[in-house]
């Protein structure tokens, strides 16, 4: 240790400390950096990481009194270092340091300084950073190194030299002057001009709007009041497309696999046109009441709250949401992914009146990785656009912000998928999910009239500053240096601790001690607060909002996004013990003002000063909802010019390396699933712990026997426009893939509630809005038939990316079903991972199930002929796939089946391959030799139909498994037997492939 | 019924489990912030067991429990030592593993002769796994026979009745920082020869030294690891529960047994000698 040591020539206040690894101890950290650099092709020889502490005292505080820091704190005795100062680079190195821009949150700086106070009671405020001593590489390539691997330019500083500041940076004080923005006089251009330069992302009509409403006040509006306006009609946060009146126009309407006539809210008209009021409500939401009016009775809340509801038993319900963060993700993958789960989270922490966060989940859609460069482009490998980030790094950043905020939130993430499709290259798709849990009756709250808007969690700062309009504007190269502030990192612990206080407060007392709260997330106070006192208006005073540092304006602590702050509405009798609950928990609380005011407006002010006044009528029902053209025009099923047909075996081993099907255990395995004790099925199911599992089970409530499982489904190339694909049968395949995986884990399959997130290019083109229609018209025939309720949503329609030289490239229409189900008895829990040798293998599928290989994994790799039909994309059959799922769900259920697993991507070879893989690492490795009558179609072996199942049965149980199938019109296709071969053989086809092969293809693509 | 202790702070997240543990191996769980023990440390004197959970004390910020350990050292370690003295079983599960090591608490003086002003001085460390990644798995786990720790005494022969014996040998870890380490190979030394190794992986799986999962302290009754014993209290979380016999499910799981045996060394070491009992 050299404490005590002080580089001569510093005379900072600032006190700046090393704490690297002890010579002679391995540096994982190093070793890691090391591994990344070689594989981008930089030539380093050896890295040496310290973590950088700048620790400045004030209030009061001095250097002394943090004499021994370092030791007490900071490093550890046995195998860490510490010094004081800079320690020399040494002569063959160079040296780069990370630190985090000014304002950046910096969640080990916050924690350095609160235990600083803990154990000195001085006060300090705190930066922290990374050193890199690189040898091996010029100084220039180890910053251009840094950059691509170690740093982010939006929020971090790259140095080339050990960074010991004098002071570390302060805000300003803050003069109140207030912006009037003179509008009333401006014409179409030049609203339309204002709208773009600040950063407002309104249309020329919702522009007008806002003209005439001050017009007819009398008065310009003020910059927060513009502000609180384009936040709350943001497309994020109104979801104004998915709301509109819609005409939509097709050639084929009367030849259409949608039946147009007779739907709700939709007028078919004379001239072939279909009219249809408020989209979402006509498809999605109508589903949803129709099902209610049937007779579904377990919704508790759907549409209106943070999320969805529905009963668990009698006493406790579950809760569902699930959101996007792409554009964050795109220019700061880490903190874009990370605060995206931080804010689904806090929906879930929002909902009623508070529930627990008790799973995660987490779906990617990134650029093939092997397909991009930063690099000089060469035969398949294309140059990465300027303004984006190269797939990889994007794909491991953002499981890297899963993790770490998932896991320090001690939420299991269980469940998820990646996919990827070039066009995803500049606007990659993060979707995340919560699921949560709270008593039946605390499942509805609101504010009243009295009630105080109190704010607690994390202070505000300058992050985040138009996330909402962001969101709703299209991507270009230039977004990272506009959109910077926009970006954020997130602060688990935060969120933890406030939790943590609200779960208390929820309970503690017999009745909560609030009426109703809500997250700050899109729009910040401006939404949370805007939504909350809708009905009642509220008066709030925004100098009382903690600050993390002076300078704020008054408009910046409206609408800053800053994470980890939570809304309630707080009867002002209860204050007191709200308050000594957030002491203990460490939580800041403050009083922002009062919900209800006369005439229901929303009054802002600042000391004392008011700063804006609008009717909540006119922010919340202002809008303007024009009619939105809508177009569709069918194309026929495209095939591709068949390169020479592989080898079953080939073909087989390639599916399996494909990133959409391989084996996604390095990112699983980052993720801590299991933690509150309560996961039963896990993402990885056999013995060896590497068998794809269809749905995670947990058991919400440990003891009961009752549990709940989480799937997906995701069906981009069904509805991809590029190959002729209609996003109707994407939505069907999508909703029979999510309830496939969850009755192969043993769901009651009546109990199946389920989310739509549309991510869509620009709804402003026609033909984008008329593919999104066809989606949501899929979305409402399917959970119809399906008997599966959307409870909650979210779509996020401006999913494009502009290039340099003006190319747009958009992503393909992407509908993403979650679906959470019950599972009534968990004793019946099955898994895919094949089980004893001496089983049967059946197939089970519908009677009239065809066996295209459009859209299939395999069309993508090899081709298929247009001439043959083979390009043909499957289609649900809305009558038998309801039926075979509940033929399946009713077998798992009276364990007929030893396992049991949906044949989705990749076909029937690749889901019995994953069934063998399962059982890989146990005793035996199991193998089967498929039946020669089968023949050695590649559409039988590789087709993506929907609604087709396998399932391991005992022979003596095929006859009653026989008798139930053709009951329910289904189609038993005996595949084989299971031996302890070790390999899948399929003589027709001339296949015979270890299993061992097999894992290694599947195992081989993503183990990063 | 025996009192246990949960000692939370900002960040712990496996609390829950863990109270549910003691609850089912025979004690009364009682969960406590630990800045309320900090304003009044007296309360530690009223509990038979003390559990350190899981999680990410204070964000894991600077390291894995390295500020929740700094609080514990400067705050708490008197009532912690005087607990350890009367014979109260004290468990530290992943990130209270790396706190107790910290603090000084494990594996605490080799000659069992606690220091009264300040802890002992730290000689083993947590750190970074070897790979330098979150690991979440279910491993297999040896247990040392000749080792002093209560909490896995007789684990060696868990099950020894049945052959798919291995299968129920194991538990979940979930952690980015379990790599067990010395500060010299004697200390190691002494840890092996003098029976303080309690737990070992049957596979390295973090790169630890002589792939030490757990440790006890001289008296065997302060025990620290890094797999979650918590998360295995039904069968039904083994990973693959659906594959295995009934007869071997029909048993105690190896979680449930780590808690019964402290819960019944707690219930015997309060009663004669321990602190003054209320009758």
């Amino acid at each position: 240790m050299n404490e005590g040591h002080v580089a001569p020539t510093v005379s900072s206040r600032v006190l700046r400390f090393e704490v690297a690894t002890a010579p002679g101890r391995p540096d994982p950290k190093g070793d890691s950096v090391l591994a990344q650099a070689r594989a981008l092709g930089v030539g380093v020889e050896s890295v040496r990481t310290a973590r950088v502490y700048l620790i400045e005292p004030h209030s009061g505080g001095t250097r002394e009194s943090l004499a021994g820091i370092s030791s007490r704190l900071l490093a550890d005795p046995v195998v860490e270092t510490a010094r004081e100062g800079i320690s020399p680079t040494p002569a063959d190195a160079v040296t780069i340091e990370v630190h985090p821009q000014p304002g950046v949150m910096d969640p080990t700086a916050q924690s350095v300084a609160e235990a600083i106070a803990d154990l000195t009671g001085s006060a300090a405020h705190v930066s922290t950073g990374w050193r890199y001593d690189f040898r091996g590489v010029s100084a220039a390539d180890a910053a251009s190194f840094a950059r691509r691997a170690l740093a982010n330019p939006v929020i971090h500083e790259i140095r080339e030299r050990p960074f010991h500041p004098d002071a570390l940076p302060t805000g300003h004080a803050y003069v109140l002057k207030i912006t009037h923005v003179p509008i009333r006089d401006l014409d179409d251009t030049a609203l339309t001009s204002l709208s773009r330069t600040a950063h407002l992302f309104l249309s020329l009509d919702e522009m007008k709007a806002i003209q005439t409403e001050f017009r007819r006040v009398g008065r310009d509006p003020t910059d927060i009041e513009l502000e609180t306006l384009a936040q709350t009609w943001s497309e994020h946060c109104v979801h104004k497309t998915l709301k509109s009146r819609i005409r939509y126009e097709s050639p084929g309407t009367a030849t259409d696999a949608i039946r147009w006539s007779g739907r709700p809210g939709h007028t078919v008209n004379a001239d072939g046109t279909v009219t249809i009021e408020n989209l979402l409500k006509s498809t999605v939401a109508a589903a949803t009441f129709e099902l209610i009016d049937e007779g579904i009775d377990w919704t508790l809340s759907v549409f209106k709250d943070n999320s969805g509801v529905i009963a668990l038993d009698d006493t406790w319900a579950v809760c569902i949401k699930v959101e996007t963060h792409n554009h964050p993700s795109a220019i700061e993958p880490y903190g874009g992914s990370a605060t995206g789960v931080g804010g689904c989270i806090r929906d879930v922490i929002g909902t009623g009146l508070g529930a627990k966060p008790i799973a995660n989940s987490d779906v990617f859609c990134v650029a093939y990785p092997d397909r991009w460069t930063e690099g000089a482009p060469r035969e398949g490998v294309r140059a990465l656009p300027k303004g984006t980030l190269h797939p990889r790094r994007i794909l491991g950043d953002v499981v890297a912000g899963v993790r770490d905020y998932g896991n320090r939130m001690g939420i299991p993430t269980i469940s998820g998928a990646v996919a990827f499709d070039d066009r995803y290259i500049g606007n990659p798709l993060v979707f995340c999910g919560c699921v949560g849990l709270l008593p039946r009756n605390r499942v509805k709250g609101a504010a009243r009239a009295g009630d105080l808007i109190v704010a607690l969690g994390g202070r505000t700062g300058r992050d985040g500053i138009h996330g909402a309009t962001f969101s709703s504007a299209e991507l270009t190269d230039s977004h990272a240096d506009e959109f910077g502030h926009a970006v954020q990192i997130g602060n688990a612990i935060e969120e933890k601790r406030t939790l943590d206080a609200i779960l208390r407060a929820r309970d503690e007392h017999g009745e909560p001690l609030y009426h109703g709260l809500t997250d700050c997330g899109a729009g910040g106070f401006s939404s949370a607060v805007g939504e909350m006192g809708a009905t009642l208006g509220a008066a709030v005073d925004l100098d009382r909002a903690p600050l993390k540092y002076d300078g704020l304006s008054y408009t910046e602590i409206w609408i800053s996004e800053a994470q980890e702050r939570i809304v309630l509405a707080v009867p002002a009798a209860n204050l007191d013990s709200l308050r000594r609950i957030c002491d203990e928990e460490g939580v800041e609380l403050s009083v922002l003002g009062t919900f209800g005011t006369p005439g229901a407006e929303l009054v802002l002010r600042y000391m004392g000063t008011e700063v804006g006044r609008l009717s909540m009528h006119f922010l919340h029902e202002g809008i303007p909802t024009p009619v939105r053209d809508a177009s569709w025009s069918p194309s026929p099923a495209k095939g591709r010019a068949a390169t020479p047909r592989p080898s079953t075996r080939d073909a087989l081993l390639a599916l399996l390396a494909h990133p959409d099907i391989a084996s996604k255990h390095w990112i699983i395995r980052q993720y801590d699933h299991e933690v509150q004790g309560n996961t039963i099925l896990k993402p990885l199911v056999g013995p060896g712990g590497i068998g794809p599992g269809d749905g995670s089970v947990i058991e919400p409530i440990p003891g009961s026997g009752r549990g709940i499982a989480i799937s997906c489904g995701l069906q981009t190339p069904v509805g991809d426009p590029e190959i002729g694909g209609d996003p109707y049968q994407m939505a069907l395949a999508a909703i029979d893939e999510c309830v496939r995986n969850l009755v192969c884990v043993g769901v009651d399959p009546g109990r199946i509630a389920i989310l739509d997130n549309f991510c869509w290019p620009s709804c402003q083109k026609p033909e984008n809005l008329g593919s999104l229609v066809r989606a949501a018209e899929g979305c409402y025939d399917g959970a119809k038939a399906y008997g599966t309720p959307f409870v909650s949503g979210k779509d996020s329609l401006n999913n494009q990316f502009t290039t340099e030289d003006g190319r747009t490239v958009q992503i393909p229409p992407t509908l993403l079903i979650t679906g959470m189900g019950i599972v009534p008895d968990l004793s019946c829990v099955c898994t895919c991972d094949a089980k004893r040798a001496g089983s049967e293998v059946v197939l089970i599928e519908p009677r009239a199930s065809t066996h295209g290989l459009g859209a299939s994994r395999y069309a993508s790799m090899f081709g298929v002929g247009a001439s043959d039909g083979e390009a043909e994309i499957p289609s649900v059959d809305l009558a038998s796939g309801p039926e075979t799922a509940r033929l399946i769900a009713a077998m798992v259920r009276e364990r007929l089946v030893r396992s049991a697993h949906d044949v989705s991507d990749g076909g029937l070879l690749v889901a019995l391959s994953e069934m063998l893989i399962g059982t890989h690492g146990g005793d035996a490795t199991l193998g089967l030799r498929i039946e020669a009558s089968l023949g050695a179609s590649h559409g039988f072996a590789f087709s993506e139909a929907p609604s087709r199942y396998v399932i391991e049965v005992e022979a003596r149980q095929r006859a009653r498994i026989d008798e139930m199938a053709a009951k329910a019109g289904a189609r038993v296709v005996r595949i084989g037997t299971l031996d302890e071969s070790g390999s899948i053989t399929w003589p027709a086809a001339g296949l015979d492939v270890r299993v061992d092969d097999l894992a290694r293809a599947w195992r081989g693509t993503l183990d990063w | 019924m025996p009192r246990a202790l949960v000692i939370r702070a900002q960040g712990t997240n496996c609390d829950k489990e863990l109270c549910r543990a003691f609850e089912i191996a025979g004690a009364e769980p009682s969960l406590r912030h630990l800045d309320a023990l900090i304003s009044d440390p007296s309360q530690i004197d009223e509990f038979d067991l003390i559990g350190f959970p899981g999680g990410f004390s204070y964000g894991d910020d600077i390291a894995s429990g390295r500020i929740m350990a700094a609080l514990v050292r400067e705050r708490l370690y008197a009532p912690l030592r005087d607990a350890v003295l009367r014979g109260c079983p004290i468990i530290g599960i992943c990130n209270g593993f790396q706190v107790l090591v910290q603090v000084g608490l494990l594996p605490g003086p080799l000659d069992g002769v606690w220091p009264t002003d300040r802890a002992p001085k730290q000689t083993c460390a947590l750190t970074e796994n070897a790979g330098a990644r979150f690991i979440d798995r279910w491993v297999e786990i040896a247990p040392v026979p000749a080792s002093r720790c209560v909490w896995t005494a007789g684990l060696d022969s868990v099950h020894a009745d049945h052959a798919d014996r291995p299968h129920g040998m194991r538990l979940p870890i979930a952690h980015g920082e379990g790599r067990f380490v010395t500060d010299s190979p004697a200390t190691l030394e002494r840890l092996e020869n003098d029976g303080l190794v309690a737990l070992r992986y049957a596979t390295d799986v973090n790169g630890s030294e002589n792939a030490i999962a757990g440790i006890c302290d001289a008296s065997g009754r302060v025990f620290g690891l890094m797999p979650h014993p918590e998360r295995f209290l039904e069968w039904n979380r083994h990973p693959y529960f659906t594959r295995l016999d009934s007869r071997l499910r029909s048993q105690e799981t190896l979680g449930r047994r780590i808690f019964q045996n402290a819960v019944a060394a707690a219930s015997k070491a309060s009663r004669p000698s321990g602190r003054p009992q209320m009758v």
